[in-house]
Formats: C-alpha cells, sequence, structure tokens
C-alpha cells in the first residue's frame, strides 16, 4: 500500500534524499525533517521540479526531546490521509573520537535510540489514528558489541529492540513497523573508515529497498543488502576467545 | 570535514599516487571543504569521465561533487533548468526527455556531471548545429577558493565565464548552473549509416551531410594505404513521430580481461564485422536519443576492458590537410583500438580553453603498452604543426610547449586565475603537467 504522505526524520543524509524522490515519484506528499533547513529546502526544490509534489521543510532535532511534542502535533494537524514514517536520522563518530572525548559516549546514545524512542513515542497516536508504516534505520553493528564501534552499536541494538515491541503494539492498530539494517552504504559515515568494495551499498539502492517494503505487507527485521543475514550469523556465533582477537 | 586517502585516476585507469578526498553530501560541506586546510591543491571531481588527468590531484585534494545533485528549479516556459553541479546528465534525460526537452549538448556518455560538462567545454555529434556546451550555458555559481560565491554570465564577469567554461576546474567549483534545455518533437531520431571506402569518400560524405543535426563518422584505424580511412558515416535527423522505447538495462563489464586481449588481430576481426553489419548501400532505422547518442552506456565500465595497464585516448582537432599523416601514422603504429572517431566541427565557442573549433575531430583509444607516448608524441607533433589542438579531458600526455601553442588565449586565462585564486590553491595532475601558472610536473 503507497502511503499518502511521507515523514522523512534526518532528511539531509543521501539514504533519506533518494527516499524522499521516490516516495515523491509514487505520489506522496513529502514533509522533510531535520536540522540543515537551508539544505533541505534545496531538497524540496528538486522533488517539487521531479515529481509535482506537494514537499515541506520542517525543523526536527532528534535530540531537542521537548520539542518532539509539539512537532508530533503539528504532523498530525497538517495532513490528510496515511503517514509513512522513515527515521533516517543517526549520528556515527569513530570510537577513536568517542574515545578522546567520552561525553560523545552518551550523545551517540541520544542521537541514534533516545532521540528516536521519544519522537516515536510521540508519533505512535497519530500513526494508530492515520494508520500507516514505520520505517527504521537500524544496523549491522547493533547484532553484536565490536571494540571498533560498540557505542554506536549499542544505540541501535537498543533501537531494534525498541522495535520489536513497537511491533507488536502498533500492529494491533494496524500499522506496520519495519527495521532495515543495512551493512556498509556508501555514504559520508562509512566515507574513509570502509573501503570500497563488493560489500559496498548505494543509498539509492538502500532506498528502493525500504520503499519496497513499505509498499509490501510484512514488516520486522531484514538486512540490506540480503547478504549480511550471512555475515552476521557468522558475527554473532563465533566464540568470544575467538573473536575478542578479530580486527573487526 | 571527512576526508579520505585514496587512489584516483581517470577513464583511462593510468596509475596514479593517492590524494585526499572528500565528498560533500549537504550545501554547507562544500564550503568547510573548499576553505579547510590541507595539504596541497585542490581541484572538483565530478564522476570521473575524464580520461587523463585534469581530476587527478596526486598529493593533494579532490572535492567530490556527485551528491551535490539537486534540480533548483525549472521554466517549461524557457527550457532554462537550474541545477545543482553534480548532477548527471543521464538524471536530467531521464526527468527531462518524458517532458519533451532535450540536454542540446550531450558527449559521449551521459555519466558526466553539469560541472563536468561546463569545465570541459563537452561536446557531441551535433557540435556544428548546435556548439558545445557551454554555448547553453546561461549563468553559473562559482565558489572561488577563498569560500566567495561569484555569479557569471555572458553579461556579469564574461572573463571568468570564458575561463571557467573549459577550464578544466581551475577557476573555482561550480555550485549551480543555468542550462537552457532545447524543446524536441519527439523521442526519435532517424539514423542513416553509410559505409565508406576511403578517407575522401568519407569526408565527402560528411560534407554531403552537413544538414543533418547530428554527423558523425567511425573509421577502421587499422587500415592503410587505398582504404585509409575507410569507415561508416552516420548521421541523424530529428523524427516527427515518437518511437516506443525500451528503458535500457546496463550491464557492467564483470571482470578485467588481461591486457592482450586487445591486440591488432582481435581489432581487426572486430573492425570487420563492425564495417559488415552496414550493407553496402546503407541503411536507415529509427533510434531513441539514448541509444543513438551513448551507445557505450549499455555496458558500464567498459574502460577496464583495456585491462590493468589503462588506455590513453588520443583527441585533436586538425584541417582537413592533416587528416592523412594524422591517420597514416596511426594505422602504422597497428596499436588504435576499435573505438576511432572522426567528425567535422563547428566554429569556436567563447570559453578561453576550450576545445571545440572549426577543422576535423579525431578521436581514439589506444591500449597503455610500450610506444604509445612516443606514438602521442608523434601525433601532438602532427596536430602541432597543422595548426590543430589537443582535447584536455581526454589528455594525459601533451607537453607544456604544445599546449601553451595550442591553446593561443592561455594569457587571458592566466590572468582570471590570477584575481580568483592569487594565493594558487586549486590545482591538478594535469594543471601542473601543462605548466599552468608554473607549476612542475
Amino acid at each position: 500500500m503507497t502511503m499518502s504522505r511521507w515523514l522523512i526524520l534526518g532528511a539531509t543524509s543521501p539514504i533519506a534524499r533518494e527516499f524522499a524522490r521516490l516516495a515523491a515519484a509514487q505520489g506522496a506528499e513529502i514533509v522533510l525533517a531535520g536540522r540543515d533547513l537551508e539544505d533541505m529546502e534545496r531538497s524540496a526544490a528538486d522533488i517539487r521540479v521531479r515529481s509535482d509534489r506537494t514537499v515541506s521543510v520542517v525543523e526536527f532535532d532528534a535530540l531537542d526531546m521537548a520539542s518532539h511534542e509539539a512537532f508530533a502535533r503539528r504532523v498530525d494537524e497538517e495532513g490528510e490521509g496515511t503517514l509513512g514514517v522513515f527515521v533516517a536520522f543517526g549520528f556515527m563518530p569513530s570510537q577513536t573520537e568517542i574515545d578522546a572525548a567520552p561525553e560523545l559516549g552518551a550523545h551517540v546514545i541520544s542521537a541514534n535510540f533516545t532521540g528516536a524512542v521519544s519522537i516515536l513515542q510521540w508519533l505512535k497516536p497519530v500513526l494508530e489514528k492515520r494508520k500507516g508504516v514505520v520505517v527504521v534505520l537500524g544496523s549491522v553493528a547493533g547484532d553484536r558489541g565490536r571494540a571498533s564501534n560498540y557505542i554506536y552499536g549499542s544505540a541501535k541494538a537498543g533501537l531494534h529492540t525498541f522495535l520489536q515491541g513497537l511491533r507488536i503494539v502498533l500492529d494491533r492498530a494496524g500499522v506496520r513497523v519495519i527495521n532495515i539494517k543495512p551493512g556498509f552504504i556508501d555514504t559520508s559515515m562509512s566515507w574513509g573508515s570502509v573501503k570500497d568494495g563488493p560489500l559496498m551499498a548505494t543509498p539509492r539502492a538502500l532506498a528502493e529497498r525500504a520503499l519496497k517494503l513499505a509498499d509490501g505487507k510484512g514488516a520486522g527485521e531484514s538486512y540490506f543488502p540480503w547478504f549480511w543475514f550471512f555475515i552476521m550469523t557468522i558475527i554473532k556465533s563465533v566464540p568470544y576467545r575467538i573473536f575478542r582477537k578479530l580486527p573487526i | 570535514m571527512m576526508w579520505k586517502t585514496a587512489a584516483f585516476s581517470g577513464w583511462g585507469r593510468l596509475p596514479y599516487g593517492t590524494s585526499q578526498a572528500t565528498r560533500p553530501e549537504r550545501f554547507g560541506q562544500l564550503r568547510a571543504a573548499v576553505t579547510g586546510s590541507g595539504a596541497g591543491t585542490l581541484i572538483a571531481r565530478g564522476l570521473g569521465r575524464s580520461y587523463g588527468d585534469c581530476a587527478v590531484n596526486e598529493g593533494g585534494r579532490l572535492v567530490l561533487t556527485e551528491r551535490l545533485d539537486r534540480i533548483v528549479s525549472f521554466d517549461a516556459g524557457t527550457g532554462d533548468v537550474v541545477v545543482e553541479a553534480g548532477i548527471s546528465l543521464r538524471s536530467l534525460l531521464d526527468i527531462f526527455l518524458p517532458r519533451g526537452f532535450m540536454v542540446p549538448v550531450c558527449p559521449g556518455t551521459a555519466y558526466v556531471t553539469v560541472g563536468g560538462a561546463i569545465a570541459n567545454d563537452v561536446h557531441g555529434k551535433n557540435h556544428e548545429k548546435d556548439g558545445a556546451f557551454g554555448a547553453h550555458v546561461r549563468w553559473f555559481e562559482l565558489m572561488l577558493a577563498s569560500g566567495e560565491i561569484v555569479r557569471a554570465s555572458r553579461d556579469s564577469d564574461t572573463a571568468l565565464f570564458d575561463a571557467t567554461v573549459g577550464g578544466i576546474g581551475l577557476t573555482g567549483f561550480i555550485v549551480t548552473a543555468c542550462l537552457r534545455l532545447a524543446r524536441i518533437p519527439s523521442n526519435a531520431l532517424i539514423v542513416r549509416e553509410r559505409p565508406v571506402p576511403d578517407l575522401d569518400a568519407l569526408l565527402a560524405k560528411l560534407h554531403e551531410e552537413a544538414s543533418a543535426t547530428y554527423s558523425v563518422a567511425w573509421f577502421d584505424a587499422l587500415a592503410s594505404d587505398g582504404s585509409l580511412g575507410r569507415g561508416i558515416v552516420e548521421t541523424a535527423t530529428v523524427s516527427p513521430t515518437n518511437i516506443q522505447v525500451k528503458p535500457r538495462k546496463p550491464k557492467s563489464l564483470p571482470v578485467t580481461p588481461p591486457s592482450l586481449v586487445l591486440n591488432s588481430i582481435s581489432v581487426r576481426a572486430f573492425n570487420a564485422l563492425y564495417r559488415a553489419r552496414v550493407p553496402a548501400n546503407g541503411r536507415e532505422k529509427l533510434l531513441d536519443y539514448d541509444r543513438f547518442l551513448f551507445p557505450l552506456d549499455s555496458v558500464l565500465g567498459w574502460n577496464r576492458m583495456y585491462g590493468k595497464r589503462g588506455f590513453r585516448q588520443f583527441q585533436s582537432i586538425v584541417p582537413a590537410a592533416a587528416l592523412v599523416p594524422l591517420l597514416e601514422r596511426i594505422g602504422r603504429s597497428r596499436a588504435g583500438s576499435f573505438l576511432a572517431v572522426l567528425k567535422a566541427m563547428g566554429p569556436a565557442g567563447t570559453g578561453m580553453l576550450s576545445f571545440p573549433t572549426a577543422g576535423y575531430v579525431v578521436a581514439l583509444d589506444f591500449p597503455n603498452k610500450s610506444g604509445i607516448v612516443e606514438l602521442l608524441s608523434d601525433l601532438e607533433r602532427i596536430t602541432l604543426e597543422h595548426g590543430g589542438r589537443v582535447y584536455l579531458a581526454k589528455d594525459s600526455c601533451l607537453s607544456a610547449q604544445g599546449f601553451a601553442a595550442m591553446y593561443p588565449r592561455l594569457p587571458e586565462f592566466l590572468d582570471v586565475l590570477e584575481r580568483v585564486d592569487p594565493k594558487r590553491r586549486l590545482g591538478s595532475n594535469m594543471s601542473r603537467r601543462l605548466g599552468i601558472r608554473g607549476g612542475t610536473p
């Protein structure tokens, strides 16, 4: 089922931008939400020319949780029909940066987990009323803590568990909750930290997958690209005494 | 800004050392990338389709523009579209062809950015009729090395406009550009192919078909003596009616074959087959714009076909008198690949370092093996002796002296650089190789 309206949280990421273009091409009204208003206005203009759809830009800061109630109310009041919510914001400094500035640890948890919980809790009644779908970008990093990325990984693990529960609650209201756990995606998050290679997928391909899942009937967790299921099955099953020696 | 260290090459895949590279994803990140401090010089890089080293910057920094790819506005009345410089012609065509608008000048691939198309002042098979890409640019905003954004057009700061069109990125970073798209009556072209037995027949046929919107000739780079210049002349005119277009599904070259797969025997066989496709009295067919303009775009990464050592392209514009010596020297080398093109060009545009000008353009690829640099140096000499010029977007070998002689407006160009980049923060392997602003290779 295609949505009448898509709310895109963290709209300046290249994945979100491609998603917005694709959703608008399907005929949905688009609400771009994020912090960089200047950049989102450029994306809004782009989508209007490409698809001739209504696109609006709203300020949204995952960390400013006091603003989330009013934000959710505005989403409820300013649109009609079914609502899709695409949660694409995230923040992943390197473990080295976090270790150099310990306060960054809690910040990473807020930006990836607490902020998402906060806004989705406020949006829950709106979704129950309007019906629709929630698509969230989780991460393979949430499947097992690794020395190189465990703060970000733990935030995503928390997010995965939160979504498992939210899925059950919203399912009762006919709203599906989809969690896509991407592997390496070619964005600024992986720029310089992951080598180009066959494991790297494009933001466009992930956006296409996300929209396809949203249009389908299923809910639940899935990996993107699919082969991460096998990689992560192995990574999760490696015994600790071996795992601790792996350079990952 | 996130910078990563990696080796970048041109489309010819010649081996170069590493650079620092960043890829802004939001508009505000571009300025941070340009004004930030770091090693060496800076240069913009789009989709990496320039063949040689104009978007290569060993020991320096690259700003990759492809993620800033948005359309700012479109006026269906005039056809004016304002875009961020990282948008590809592929995207523009996907969006606007179905609405009856065409990018007025397209090179042989649609996988180039608008910024790259301006910086190389690219041309297409319609150069005689429509000029080069820069002729259709109404204005652009350029971020100078200082981070300042200036607007240039034919009316305001003409010198900066003319230095940037064809200026291989040395004036700054194009932020947004306004192009005038052309209205087209249909999505199709009537394409005619005629075989020609030799160079005289080829030139006569090109001349005879001068009224066609698009014209180009393929020639057999291994032919010599009496059959020198034998090939196929291809022309196209706009069809009044639409055709059904099946979307193209480009394939990728799955592996890099060994360098020796392309040799004079395999190329000879290919050339014979390629010529045999077209019956002696020619043929005519309807083709959509995409398939006519970008036949090579059906294989992504075809440049890997030349193997690990990569390839070099030679492309120059010369008067008719230079064609026989050029083609003879190419034929004698037996090194030419099957991708060999000859075309009549129209008058020059206004870009100070723009390549297109009246004459005949010759282009072909050579696998990068021993003797190729010497061959290209001979071809440079023949070109120069006849008052011709080599195309920087394709070049990897031209000498600084040859460059200065071929591009007489270089002093004007340098004056502009002195004004917009007084601290000499911008530069590339190409600018150093060609001695632009006294750089050393």
